[in-house]
């Protein structure tokens, strides 16, 4: 269904469409411009190379604006209190959550996963690495993928309470983006602690990364962890789902 | 069709606790055409929205169509269509047809039955000027009727509309008026409506429900709401019971 | 007002994550386009700071939607310029922005990094007027670009344009001075090097008040003065015309 409200809106107007996609990959590629400035400068940035971090801003990129593309007007929810529109999700058969996330169609966001596929698949080729270890790439990307859509349901659920202020959660959702675009050895290790295992951003793309690149983690964790994506993703997701339950029964509890 | 018994629901307002809904009971038959008027803040609002599962009651029970709304709101989501006066339920800027689709979509409505459902409707409330304009630029009464008809493709048991003629003008709220006489009488479909427009009333319903201050003031049919003071008008016998039942 | 404290929240977030990719780099490359390490975070949180009162990522303007409601007309007739009106406007958030926005991005990158202070009156002193102009020249980019919505059907191509433009090329994502070649020559004469990256290397005490400030004019007084332009186009279509 969702695929058909939004084939249908682009081809209702095929030319905003291709601009908005356009438009997109343009911010996008200030992301991928900053790497590439700064690896203007130097050959590597805390023990990684230039394919390296692209490599990792590309996987984790895809994953991000796939979800921001899918879920992203979660964080939106607080519009939908306030007009009552959020009222008018609750007639219908269906989850309000669904509802929330596809509530606009945002071809721009498209773009952007464009931009991202194309990073990693250059990326890749420069890396060249060996069948053993790439099959980990799809499984970070996709776990990368609830990872960061959960986020967005967190995000989602914040509103019900946050009401006042709810662009204090694109800290949270946006500055996820923006942390995983740098392979974690430039951050802090009380920081990067943090990322593993209280809010598991590590798994999006620097624990796996790291398996895939055959590098050792510069901060010391086991080799097992480079495995634990698809948990950390499942127990998130998990939280998510409850949490943005709990949302709606508050809602329904105490009117708006 | 409609249980309420001793359906209670407080809010609390910065501190106070406020009894919107106060030991609120009747029953609605299937196939009833019910009026409910009560000034604002009466309870009429919360007392719908308790109905269709938007809100938890605090106490008492709700029943519609056999089923609890707080507990099954997607199961009874397809069997009530819901109307509402200030509010579209309608996609802002998808054109009206794609609305429509989507409906067809959501309820899981056959794609042959949903046709012919749709071609009646669009003939009988004159749609077809406006399929192709996006919601957001249709007019009140354009709008009012888009979103009947969104309210009635999936076939409902019951139909409850918040103030569906607010704002409409004379021929407007009249061929909305009929309209929702025919959908009551050929398709034995529940009608709950909320109203401030006594000609509502007066057209539409042979009961008719008295809310204020949460509590049912008056339920009984039209007749006999009259019968109370025979010479009096029905604006001037229900200006009398509002002000009576803020005491 | 809790939409500014929220975004003086994600502005210090930004900051942090930002400040450590730049600590990596200057720790791969020690005194990389003379700044060292210090300077470098310092940088960060500066730029970030400006975000807020220079509405780096655009917008800050009533015109556009006034253009599209109509209410433009009413603006057009009164006795003040329009570009003066919205100029005071701007001033007016860009003031109270600075300090509900711009404090806090400082006082978190001083609490988790530490950052430079500018030492002495002198440099205070050259700090604001260089902050005050790159506020300006903010304005008048944002107000051409505001202007555009009258001749453009759908104004969201110019938006993401400039903001594109504006977010790389004020020096608010990397300093400038590190822009390889001819990239990083032709940066250092575009306006929005005159927005952030200037009054940042003032605060810095990289650029004293006459390597920043004549530059940051001059594209003041041409911006302004194709706003002026602007504004009389707008006048003739929207009161003349009636567009």
């Amino acid at each position: 269904m969702l695929a058909w409200t939004w084939t249908r809106a682009a081809a209702a107007y095929p030319v905003s469409f291709t601009l908005m996609v356009g438009f997109g990959l343009m911010m996008a590629a200030v992301d991928l411009a900053v790497i590439l400035v700064v690896f203007a400068n130097t050959t590597a940035l805390a023990g990684f190379t230039r394919a390296e971090v692209l490599f990792l801003y590309g996987a984790a990129n895809i994953a991000f604006s796939v979800a921001d593309m899918c879920v992203g007007n979660l964080d939106k929810i607080s519009q939908h209190i306030k007009a009552g529109t959020l009222d008018t999700m609750l007639l219908k058969p269906a989850p309000a959550w669904l509802q929330a996330a596809v509530d606009r169609f945002t071809p721009s966001r498209f773009g952007r996963v464009l931009q991202s596929v194309i990073v990693l698949v250059t990326a890749l080729a420069a890396l060249d690495i060996p069948w053993q270890r790439a099959w980990m790439v799809p499984v970070m990307i996709a776990t990368a993928g609830v990872i960061f859509a959960s986020l967005w349901t967190l995000a989602g659920a914040a509103q019900f309470v946050l009401t006042d202020a709810p662009e204090v959660v694109n800290a949270f959702t946006y500055g996820s983006g923006q942390l995983t675009q740098y392979p974690f050895s430039v951050y802090g290790r009380d920081l990067v602690r943090g990322v593993t295992y209280v809010l598991p951003l590590a798994f999006v793309n620097w624990q796996p990364g790291l398996y895939v690149l055959g590098k050792d983690d510069p901060f010391g964790t086991p080799e097992a962890l480079r495995f634990l994506g698809p948990v950390a993703a499942l127990l998130l997701a998990l939280l998510a789902a409850l949490a943005w339950r709990q949302g709606i029964r508050r809602y329904r509890s105490t009117g708006s | 069709m409609i249980e309420l018994e001793r359906a209670g629901r407080v809010f609390k307002v910065k501190r106070t606790l406020v009894h919107a809904v106060r030991e609120l009971s009747f029953t609605v038959a299937p196939g009833e055409f019910v009026g409910c008027l009560g000034p604002n803040g009466a309870g009429k609002s919360t007392t719908i929205k308790m109905l269709c599962g938007i809100l938890t009651p605090t106490s008492g029970t709700v029943r519609v169509a056999g089923l609890d709304p707080s507990r099954r709101r997607t199961v009874l989501a397809r069997r009530i269509g819901v109307v509402f006066g200030q509010r579209t339920t309608l996609w802002w800027d998808l054109p009206l047809r794609d609305s429509f689709e989507l409906i067809r979509l959501l309820y899981k409505v056959d794609r042959r039955v949903f046709a012919e459902r749709l071609d009646e409707l669009v003939e009988t409330l004159d749609l077809a000027a406006f399929l192709r304009t996006p919601v957001r630029q249709l007019s009140l009464g354009q709008r009012m009727r888009g979103d009947l008809t969104a309210a009635l493709l999936h076939a409902p048991d019951v139909l409850v509309l918040d103030e569906p003629t607010i704002g409409l003008d004379v021929v407007s709220k009249n061929s909305i008026r009929s309209f929702l006489l025919r959908v009551n009488a050929e398709r034995g479909t529940t009608v709950l409506l909320t109203t401030h427009d006594l000609g509502d009333v007066e057209r539409l319903c042979r009961r008719v429900m008295l809310i204020d201050h949460g509590r049912l003031a008056f339920d009984g049919s039209l007749d006999d709401l009259m019968a109370t003071a025979p010479d009096e008008t029905i604006e001037e016998v229900v200006t009398r019971l509002y002000t009576r039942a803020g005491q | 007002m809790w939409a500014a404290a929220a975004g003086a929240f994600t502005n210090s977030v930004f900051g942090i994550l930002r400040a450590y990719v730049l600590i990596a780099l200057w720790q791969a490359k020690p005194g990389l386009a003379g700044y060292d390490v210090l300077d470098a975070v310092t940088f960060c949180f500066v730029t970030q700071a400006f975000i807020g009162p220079m509405q780096l990522f655009g917008g800050g303007l009533t015109i556009p939607e006034r253009i599209r409601t109509g209410d433009i007309a009413l603006d057009l007739v009164r006795p003040a310029s329009l570009q003066a009106w919205a100029l005071s406007e701007d001033l007016g958030r860009a003031a109270y922005l600075f300090l509900v926005r711009g404090l806090p991005p400082m006082i978190i990158g001083a609490l988790v990094f530490g950052v430079v202070v500018p030492s002495g009156a002198g440099r205070w002193a050259a700090f604001a007027a260089s902050f005050a102009l790159g506020v300006l020249v903010s304005f008048a980019w944002r107000y051409l670009i505001a202007l555009s919505v009258c001749w453009l059907a759908d104004d969201r191509g110019v938006v993401t344009v400039s903001m594109v433009l504006t977010t790389f090329f004020s020096g608010m994502m990397l300093p400038l001075p590190i822009f390889p070649g001819l990239l990083g020559d032709v940066a250092a004469t575009l306006p929005w090097a005159a927005m952030a990256q200037l009054p940042a290397d003032v605060y810095l005490g990289r650029a004293g008040f006459a390597d920043a400030v004549p530059f940051q004019a001059l594209w003041a007084v041409a911006l302004l003065a194709l706003g002026a332009l602007g504004t009389r186009a707008i006048r003739h279509k929207v009161v003349i015309q009636g567009g």
